[in-house]
């Protein structure tokens, strides 16, 4: 029989494993396309290890703001970029052996600080969906319109913010251009654009012009 | 040990192909039926040569794409041009475990279905970006770039109507969607009759997430030949072709379950076998959502960009909104009874 | 749940909220021209919403949602002064921005939302509040910054910002995250009960250390402080001055909360930290600022070795610290409000005056500009009697009785290498010939006129009577 447990273990270390290296290969992958492609693997396999946390709401939502929307905008950005690789790895090449260094000292450091012992410790506590008998996502929803309304709120006015900066960033008014005003073309008049004249009939004065022999 | 790999690998495996085997045929039938009405619309016969009443010619179709030879185009990204048709795939046919076909007819009963849904569709505009990138040709990059930007737009619109559908049923689980139509009234207690205005959004959007006439301008072929897949052949096509119109009949399912009742009777429970629910029901409605994209391919002009834009931007997403809120208050004052 | 009760608490910062909405909307229906009706309006937003702080105080401490808003002393002045300092901008800004084309609702309606995560930030009672108060605030910021899209120099200030300021966050949440994993707790309240027995102290203090690199970088305290010169040279001066002023008071209340309020346990810890911080502020704000020739650039060095000064307050973690920390922080607040609103007057469409050589002979020319001037000089150096005098002495105080002596007298050498290129600047402008050909022409608008004097004049009469404000700062922290 396959142990539930050892079952779950090992799929969680299998996507913390593809995470990293996806995560690694974000930095190290010369094609800047390839490096977007590898973040939405990263966003992917993390979305995963929150389902193995039963945190489902929150791993689909991942991927469907960040691997749904944010990359492919970023995708978008990386495909319009003319990005001439050599001279971006250039520096990369250079400082390599000192990020290397770096990287492993505060690794060292980490681990001695937060002792690996201890974390082996600490365990998941209970699910408190479960204990609220409610569904990851209803559990969710409460939480976050009861005990978190007011961050909930403030992230809301954060996002207008972030509309308000854009649209002042990009807006231009450019003069000039001819642009079609969906209302307006809906607002015309049509005794505006055409006239009808009422007359009386008059009969031809000249006859008509003989028709040229075929 | 025997009984739980049949449990856990057998079954399953059984139940994936149940859906997968029979979507791929309807995936056949459908391309068929497109011609056949489209030409009829057009005052022609339509395919009429292979088969009775032309009815393997969408098999020969298959097998003469099969055969072709796939082109590499020069510079091409190899590995992300084999992968796009993939990624355009596997999407396309994910999200089919979670369409309720029936009572209990479900392949993954799963809590987040339309959340699910919403991340399984909005992974397919991958495929394409990927496929007009990789082919190192200007008309698939701009193909690309306007498929994209279309799909994340109209998804915003969608994703706001399928609130509004939430909101009322107060489930993610497609099956409670489907019991939360149910009542005594029959197709009046479906939720297109309160959510009406988003249930026309939900389906125009559709068209557009697939990139369908009169939305088509991801390959507008007067204008950049044939968008993303334009450098596509032989099976490599296909597969792209299969994501696209099995893409169709998803929508078409899911407009079915969640506006139209999924497998309920039209007709009230009171009147005997004809208002019992069925999954032919559920095959009934979507065949009549398929044939509306057929029907608007071959009724409508293209639509310009711009105009494409400033539909799902301008009009759709405002709409969606402040039905949410309409919505809301229906459930919160109890305007729409549900599940009764 | 929520209920009235919460929502009165709240009520400053929820007219704010709705008065910048409709702002935004007024703002899109208004022609350009009749733009200063946006302007008086803004005003009279945050004139009404200093007024409600002021008037509408219920018995304090009291807290509304559940923990998540805190409405105590410490927040109430660091608000009204915060709103203070907007409407100062707002008066300062609007010449410059109507000279530049800048003279756009976003402005207005930016800043009311910065002040508002202001405001947000210095009221938090939960580590998610913390951090979204501060993104409210730095996100109007960074757009603020890149108001000017034509200029390159806007431009790239605006960028280095932006990345700077996300990599804090960033570093910020990750402590953040490290603190709640060893606490279990997201509430300011219950982490100092759940910092002391909790089962990875280790885990604890690499939170924090993260989190103090967080406050240093909004702080702009040295090493985190790269992004201050460029940000104050590069954006449009009307933003620089906003930036100099409401954010640092928050910074200092997010320092506040995150260190007392949640992990004032580890004040051992984080009271090492914050004395190098210190000293490395006031050592490299106080020695690069000798060399700038750009007066804004001089003030962005002379802003981080204030919070050099600053942090000699907050090392003292003890009420007396802590009320002249904040009492430092207004004084900056103020100081640098009055020096940038001299630059602003002096400014004109075309000319920014922001080159020290730009105020030479300026004595000659407005000799009552110059005065206002020498006046925020000697106040940011410290000269008694003005009010930058009376702050710095209460911080080294704090210093010394926190036992760091030598921590005091580094500060005290530091004010003196500082007096002197604030001693430059009156130097040039009282003793130097003026540039030929330049002609000074103070900006005609009286209100900034007004404001001006009186925001000058202000440091002088806070530097002689300083009681009232010391003591409603030192009732804010009751032992």
């Amino acid at each position: 029989m396959i142990d539930p447990n050892l079952f779950q273990l090992v799929c969680f270390y299998a996507f913390a494993a593809v995470t990293v290296a996806a995560a690694l290969a974000v930095i190290t992958l010369k094609n800047s396309v390839h490096a977007v492609l590898a973040l939405v693997l990263t966003f992917f396999s993390a979305a995963c290890v929150w389902l193995l946390a039963e945190a489902e709401f929150l791993a689909i939502a991942l991927i469907v703001v960040y691997v749904g929307a944010v990359m492919v905008l970023f995708l978008f950005v990386v495909m319009m970029l003319d990005i001439n690789q050599e001279q971006v790895r250039e520096g990369f090449i250079r400082f390599l052996p000192v990020g290397i260094v770096v990287a492993l000292v505060m690794l060292a450091e980490m681990l001695a600080l937060i002792g690996v012992r201890a974390m082996r410790a600490v365990s998941m506590g209970p699910n408190p969906a479960e204990a609220a008998g409610l569904s990851n996502t209803a559990w969710l929803g409460r939480a976050l319109y009861t005990d978190y309304l007011l961050p909930f709120e403030v992230a809301a006015l954060i996002l207008t913010v972030g509309v308000v900066a854009a649209v002042a960033l990009t807006l231009r008014k450019r003069r000039g251009v001819r642009h079609q005003d969906a209302g307006e073309q809906v607002r015309v008049d049509p005794r505006s654009r055409i006239r009808i004249v009422k007359m009386d009939a008059v009969r031809a004065q000249a006859p008509a012009p003989k028709e040229p022999q075929a | 040990m025997g009984e739980q790999i049949l449990n856990q690998v057998v079954w399953p495996v059984v139940y994936i192909l149940c859906i997968a085997v029979p979507l791929i045929l309807a995936v056949a039938m459908f391309v068929y039926w497109e011609r056949k009405v489209i030409g009829w619309m057009h005052v022609r016969m339509g395919p009429n040569k292979i088969g009775p009443l032309g009815l393997l010619q969408a098999f020969a179709d298959v097998v003469k794409l099969l055969i072709k030879e796939v082109i590499l185009p020069t510079n091409a990204n190899r590995f992300l041009y084999y992968l796009a048709p993939l990624l355009a795939l596997v999407p396309a046919f994910a999200a089919w475990s979670v369409i309720p076909f029936g009572e209990r007819m479900v392949l993954a009963n799963v809590n987040a279905g339309l959340l699910y849904l919403l991340a399984m569709t909005s992974m397919g505009v991958y495929g394409i970006i990927l496929a007009g990138w990789a082919s190192n040709s200007r008309y698939a990059l701009l193909g690309a770039m306007r498929s994209a930007a279309q799909v994340i737009s109209y998804e915003l619109a969608m994703g706001l109507c399928l609130v509004c559908v939430l909101v009322l049923a107060g489930s993610l689980n497609l099956t409670d969607i489907v019991h939360a139509q149910a009542g005594g009234k029959g197709l009046l207690d479906w939720f297109w009759l309160p959510l009406l205005p988003v249930f026309v959004i939900y389906f125009v959007s559709g068209v557009a997430e697939t990139n369908r006439a009169p939305f088509d301008v991801a390959e507008g072929e007067s204008e950049i030949v044939a968008g993303f897949h334009v450098e596509y052949s032989g099976s490599a096509f296909a597969i792209f072709f299969l994501a696209e119109y099995a893409n169709m009949i998803l929508v078409s399912f899911l407009a079915s379950v969640l506006f139209l009742g999924g497998w309920l009777s039209p007709f009230p429970p009171s009147w005997g076998w004809i208002g019992q629910g069925s999954f032919a029901w559920l095959f009934v409605k979507a065949f009549v959502f398929a044939f509306l994209f057929l029907w608007f391919r071959a009724s409508f002009p293209r639509y310009r960009y711009d105009q494409i834009m400033r539909l799902g931007w301008k009009v759709f997403i405002p709409i969606s909104i402040v039905w949410v809120l309409v919505a809301g208050c229906m459930k919160y004052f109890g305007w729409v009874v549900t599940g009764a | 749940m929520p209920n009235l009760t919460d929502l009165l608490i709240l009520l400053p910062e929820l007219y704010l909220t709705a008065a910048a909405c409709l702002l935004l909307l007024l703002d899109a229906f208004i022609r350009p021209e009749q733009r200063n009706v946006l302007h008086w309006l803004s005003l009279a937003v945050v004139l009404v919403a200093i007024y409600l702080v002021v008037a509408n105080q219920p018995p304090f401490p009291v807290t509304a949602y559940g923990g998540m808003f805190v409405r105590d002393g410490v927040a109430e002045i660091l608000k009204v002064f915060a709103l203070l300092c907007t409407a100062l901008v707002f008066v300062y800004a609007r010449p410059y921005l109507a000279d530049r084309k800048l003279y756009v609702g976003e402005f207005y309606t930016l800043a009311i939302f910065a002040t508002l995560g202001v405001m947000l930030l210095v009221s938090a009672g939960n580590l998610v509040m913390v951090y979204l108060g501060l993104e409210l605030l730095t996100l109007s910021s960074y757009a603020l910054v890149a108001l000017n899209r034509d200029s390159a120099q806007s431009s790239e200030a605006a960028i280095k910002y932006f990345v700077l300021g996300a990599l804090a966050s960033g570093m910020l949440l990750y402590g953040m995250s490290m603190v709640y994993g060893a606490t279990g707790t997201l509430a300011l309240a219950q982490l100092h009960g759940a910092a002391a027995h909790t089962a990875m102290p280790n885990l604890l203090v690499f939170g924090l250390i993260f989190v103090i690199v967080g406050i240093g970088f909004k702080l702009g305290a040295a090493p985190f402080h790269m992004w201050i010169p460029d940000v104050y040279q590069g954006s449009p001066t009307a933003v620089t001055v906003f930036i100099g002023s409401a954010p640092k008071l928050a910074a200092f209340g997010m320092a506040y909360r995150l260190l007392e309020t949640g992990l004032g346990d580890l004040a051992p810890h984080w009271q090492q930290m914050l004395a190098a911080l210190a000293v490395l502020s006031l050592a490299i704000g106080n020695l690069v600022a000798i060399v700038q020739s750009n007066l804004k650039r001089l003030l962005a060095y002379s802003t981080i070795s204030h919070m050099g000064y600053l942090l000699l307050g907050l090392v003292n973690a003890g009420p007396e610290g802590y009320a002249a920390a904040m009492f430092y922080a207004i004084s900056y607040a103020l100081m640098s409000t009055a020096a940038f609103g001299v630059i602003l007057a002096l400014a004109r469409a075309g000319f920014e005056c922001e080159e020290i050589d730009d105020f030479k002979g300026l004595n000659q020319r407005s000799p009552w500009l110059a005065f206002l001037m020498m006046l925020a000089m000697f106040s940011l150096a410290g000269v008694p009697p003005l009010f930058g005098f009376f702050a710095k002495l209460l911080v080294l105080q704090a210093a010394i009785h926190a036992g760091m002596l030598w921590l005091a007298i580094v500060g005290a050498v530091f004010a003196i290498v500082g007096l002197y290129y604030y001693l430059r600047v009156v130097k040039v402008m009282y003793f130097d010939k003026p540039v030929e050909g330049s002609e000074v022409r103070v900006q005609p608008d009286a209100g900034l006129r007004v404001l001006l004097s009186v925001n000058a004049l202000v440091l002088l009469a806070l530097g002689l009577y300083w009681g009232p404000l010391l003591g409603w700062c030192r009732a804010a922290f009751p032992g």
